[in-house]
């Protein structure tokens, strides 16, 4: 029980966790029909590479990754209100949320 | 207790990541991504970044996912439906994701001198040093620019949420109003 509780965690665990993540983000993304939904898997996507971030930040000791993962949750807040505001305008001119009654742009 | 705690949180984050993906309305999808965001904070806070895992706690799991559940009550989205799209997208979706995961588990399995994570390790060798002293030693020094672009990025976010999501002159402007973001 002692081994257990000095064992240290490979970074590589890390790593895979986040790659794991961000596949589901993908997937997520691929397969849900809703468009609220699909934004959820963007921000699975951004939060999975944010954990690479911090990891590779407490590998190298470099105080920059960190920082960069501040900016990404900066830009995540802008994107999220801007992208829900976008959101808001489709429902108010289609009345609908499934991706594939949003056709407009299709050719 | 590292890997006791990594094994826990990095279970349930898994857990809420595949139960976004179960679900087929969107109010339990975001629960789900809440409990995703919360074990992400924890493995932060494991990997010694005090302030980011406040921030993802305060940031992500507070003010994001409340505009998420606040758009979908405000919207009442209701359950997904199965569509030709979306079998379409599940049967050439899931090949593609397991390839793209199967290329960065290669990558990252193949490198050497990776290392490992120890709990309570500073960014310096300066170990008397808090985390947010370094984090704001560099984020107010050298990235100072930077960090005052982002201010002018929030500014205009708001002004293109509020724009977008205006009652303006649309095609059909007749419903009831219903506020910014």
């Amino acid at each position: 029980m002692s081994s257990l509780l000095t064992q240290e965690v490979p970074i590589s665990w890390y790593l895979l966790l986040s790659a794991v993540l961000f596949s589901l983000g993908v997937a997520g993304f691929l397969i849900k029909r809703n468009l609220i939904t699909v934004f959820m898997s963007i921000e699975l996507m951004l939060n999975a590479v944010n954990l690479s971030f911090v990891t590779f930040a407490h590998q190298w000791h470099a105080v920059k990754g960190q920082i960069f993962v501040f900016f990404v949750m900066v830009v995540a807040a802008a994107e999220a209100a801007v992208g829900l505001a976008i959101i808001i305008a489709v429902f108010r001119a289609r009345a609908t949320l499934a991706v594939d009654r949003i056709d407009l742009m299709k050719l | 207790m590292h890997l006791i705690l990594f094994v826990v949180f990095a279970g349930l984050c898994l857990a809420g990541a595949i139960n976004l993906l179960l679900q087929s309305h969107p109010i339990n999808s975001a629960l789900s991504l809440i409990v995703v965001m919360t074990s992400l904070a924890v493995l932060y806070l494991l990997l010694g970044a005090e302030f980011l895992a406040a921030a993802q706690v305060i940031v992500y799991a507070g003010a994001i996912m409340v505009l998420f559940i606040f758009v979908v009550m405000l919207l009442n989205a209701g359950r997904e439906e199965r569509t030709l799209g979306s079998r379409t997208a599940r049967s050439v979706g899931f090949p593609a994701v397991v390839a793209i995961l199967a290329v960065i588990a290669t990558v990252i399995l193949k490198a050497h001198g990776l290392g490992v994570a120890t709990l309570g390790e500073g960014l310096t060798n300066a170990q008397d040093n808090t985390n947010i002293e370094e984090v704001s030693r560099v984020l107010f020094r050298e990235l100072l620019l930077p960090f005052e672009v982002t201010s002018v990025l929030i500014l205009i976010a708001i002004l293109g949420a509020v724009a977008l999501a205006s009652h303006s002159d649309g095609p059909q402007g007749n419903g009831e109003r219903t506020g910014g973001e």
